[in-house]
């Protein structure tokens, strides 16, 4: 099959589920190897991007998202009412980048570097599924180890925990802050 | 006047102490532990003057302040030969210090983050198809006759009546047999009778229940001391007479 043929295949796929989908789904159902399918959308993303589609592809961990760009925001809540949705806390996404950064980790490593107690901060996140148990410290108490999840990264617009932010030395930052002033 | 000061709210101890650093603009290496220390404890002073709830969090920093300051003011040991006294010698701030640090790294990306996540809020995606009820929908209700409905209904009569029984329901037996009325029992037919005998309680369709029940009457009976009970040998029946 024609690799146009194919991406527009794709492009119908990633349309009609709505969600993220596996590049593994996507290779079964047009008989391709995986390692294609991804050259095919990488090829595909850049491709939405060159042409300024409205739409964009998103990857997240090993799947595919169509979307909207974020810069057409303003034009699209003409639309409807604006979109609301409650932003998380300063605690809560304190919580979140110590487990983004850290994990697998321990709800006591995460209070040591807070000074805080945090069950509230956890819970809030793991209702909102960006933050998994993802098992037990095989240790005195087994304490739950906390991970994020591929939620997370779509809240995020990342691609994996690899495109996380490096997390400055404070060196630097006291650096950065410097220059702001 | 500083009553009417509102004050930030603070996500902690550590964001407390970094908030009154960077006020101060001095070098997280090299606190100026009294100062800050002082700053500090005015602050949770503010907090009760407003009902705030300070929470043991902040407290345990006070102490840790205080320990540190109080640490700072006593002379510098001596380097001895000994190496194990150069430990001790150590900045008691360093602690301290080390952990500020990294809590800075982490409140420092929490802004990146929530800067991510608003650019990301800005992004619609499309809800997924509702494949599964497309493909339902199609089922057309023709060549349908009473027939087939009766069919199905048996079918689900049949299942339904399948899983009933795997339910397996325990019936909880009523007592039939009480402890009162056996022992009345016992006492009337001792009445009529100088002596009776257990296998004469029971009929030959007793159940386990009745049993125990006249067993415990027995017991029950000769803990009251009302009758005596021989046997004339192990397992043989029981012989019961009244006292």
């Amino acid at each position: 099959m024609e690799k146009r043929e194919l991406k527009s295949i794709i492009e119908a796929l990633l349309f009609t589920w709505g969600d993220p989908i596996e590049i593994k789904d996507i290779a079964s159902i047009i008989e391709k190897k995986e390692n294609e399918v991804e050259e095919l959308i990488e090829e595909m993303i850049n491709e939405f991007d060159y042409n300024r589609r409205g739409i964009r592809i998103m990857k997240i961990n090993n799947s595919y998202q169509l979307s909207t760009r974020p810069e057409h925001y303003d034009w699209i809540k003409k639309l409807s009412s604006p979109k609301y949705t409650k932003s998380l806390s300063n605690a809560a996404l304190e919580t979140l980048s110590i487990i983004a950064y850290r994990q697998p980790v321990i709800k006591s490593d995460i209070e040591a570097i807070r000074g805080v107690r945090c069950d509230k901060a956890i819970e809030t996140l793991i209702e909102r599924g960006l933050v998994v148990e993802l098992g037990r410290l095989e240790r005195v108490g087994r304490p739950i180890l906390y991970g994020t999840t591929d939620l997370f990264l779509k809240t995020f617009g990342l691609e994996s925990l690899e495109q996380l932010p490096p997390l400055e030395d404070f060196n630097n930052s006291l650096d950065n802050i410097d220059l702001e002033k | 006047m500083e009553y009417k000061i509102m004050i930030d709210v603070f996500e902690g101890p550590m964001d407390l102490l970094l908030h009154l650093i960077d006020r101060a603009e001095i070098d997280i290496y090299d606190i100026p532990i009294s100062l800050i220390t002082d700053q500090f404890i005015e602050y949770l002073h503010k907090m009760e003057e407003l009902n705030l709830e300070i929470t043991s969090d902040f407290l345990v920093m006070a102490a840790t302040l205080l320990e540190i300051k109080s640490k700072m003011l006593l002379p510098q040991r001596e380097k001895l030969e000994n190496n194990q006294l150069e430990m001790e010698e150590v900045d008691p701030r360093a602690e301290l210090v080390r952990k500020l640090v990294e809590y800075k790294k982490y409140k420092h990306i929490t802004d990146k983050l929530r800067e991510m996540e608003s650019i990301q809020s800005k992004v619609y995606y499309k809800p997924k198809e509702d494949i599964i009820d497309t493909f339902n929908d199609d089922f057309e209700l023709v060549d349908l006759n009473i027939d087939d409905l009766l069919k199905a209904l048996n079918n689900i009569i049949i299942r339904r009546n399948k899983k009933a029984k795997v339910l397996d329901v325990r019936e909880i037996q009523r007592e039939e047999y009480t402890l009162e009325k056996c022992v009345s029992e016992i006492k009337e037919r001792l009445n009529r009778e100088n002596t009776i005998y257990f296998s004469d309680l029971l009929k030959e369709d007793s159940t386990k229940s009745e049993i125990i029940t006249y067993f415990l009457s027995i017991l029950e009976l000769i803990n009251l001391k009302y009758i005596h009970v021989v046997q004339e040998e192990d397992f043989s029946d029981l012989i019961i007479t009244k006292k």
